[in-house]
């Protein structure tokens, strides 16, 4: 039967997946920012699962948070890169330290 | 045992689409994966009964992320060839810190299993609703216990739909004919028109 640890295991996969992609596209916000929704959507599938096993509704409002917080970043994230786009004509992260000062 | 090969079914699925999100070339096939990895996460959730859960997973991220990633990869001009130059150096780095931190994810599943890691208990409060479904539990609850924090929610939303204006809004270009509407109010007929009555082959002037 599926128990807590099946998700559990899911979640961690998928966790380090997104971890991975932020290493492994390091110049490319885009997938940069790709891979936080998926470490997001790791903990949400955790706080669900966790919620539903133990029969308590909180893991799934605080889901629902999380996700909220996840549309808010992912909003300003992509803001944040067009106008970094507009002024300088590339989206290499490499080159952001131009941003300081 | 129809749950167990749906759940296996969705499991295999996220992770393979996960993965492909991070290793595929062209960044609108990761958007795509990244809907396809959504939606079987909002299957599994299914699975489990929180439904309502899994509906606003596919409605916030595959209807609005998904969607606003997909218009900016689209939108911006970029040479994603280049953006990749670094991939391969980055490979070994970032396939130890990965197995890494699952090693140790692995470390406390097994300390659960053990025995050595107990779930947290219920206060009671929070638990579902008998006879009712997902969604009515979480209104009464939602609506309740957690009404300040769900109407704080709505306040980022809020900060961060103005902050996205606020930065991607263009001041309008001037001297490009653009219209004076004080003016365009104060005018009235009788500065605007006049009444003529020319001889005939005479003309007007103007």
């Amino acid at each position: 039967m599926i128990g807590i640890e099946h998700y559990v295991v899911v979640s961690s996969i998928l966790f380090v997946l997104g971890v991975l992609g932020i290493f492994l596209n390091r110049k490319n916000i885009i997938v940069i920012l790709m891979a936080i929704e998926l470490i997001l959507l790791a903990v949400n599938l955790n706080l669900v699962a966790f919620s539903a096993f133990l029969g308590d509704l909180t893991g799934q409002i605080f889901a629902m948070f999380v996700l909220t917080v996840a549309a808010g970043e992912a909003a300003i994230g992509l803001a944040i890169l067009v106008i970094y786009f507009r002024g300088r004509g590339t989206i290499a992260v490499d080159d952001a330290n131009r941003m300081k000062g | 045992m129809v749950q167990a090969f749906a759940f296996y079914l969705f499991a295999a699925l996220v992770l393979a689409s996960g993965a492909m999100t991070i290793l595929a070339r062209n960044p609108v096939h990761s958007v795509l994966w990244l809907i396809l990895a959504f939606f079987n996460a909002a299957g599994l959730m299914v699975i489990v009964g929180a439904e309502f859960i899994a509906m606003l997973l596919v409605i916030v991220y595959v209807g609005a992320v998904a969607v606003l990633f997909l218009f900016v990869v689209m939108m911006l001009d970029i040479d994603f060839a280049e953006l990749r130059a670094g991939f391969v150096r980055n490979f070994p780095l970032g396939i130890a810190i990965a197995v890494v931190l699952l090693a140790e994810l692995v470390l406390g599943i097994g300390a659960y299993r053990a025995g050595a890691i107990d779930l947290g208990t219920t206060d009671g409060i929070s638990a579902p609703l008998a006879g009712r479904s997902n969604i009515e539990s979480i209104g009464a609850l939602l609506y309740s216990k957690y009404l300040f924090l769900f109407e704080t929610a709505g306040i980022i939303l809020l900060v961060a739909m103005i902050g996205a204006i606020v930065l991607t809004h263009r001041e309008q270009r001037t001297g490009r004919g653009q219209q004076n509407i004080s003016r365009q109010v104060a005018r009235n007929p009788k500065e605007a028109t006049v009444l003529t009555r020319p001889e005939i082959g005479e003309g007007v002037q103007l």
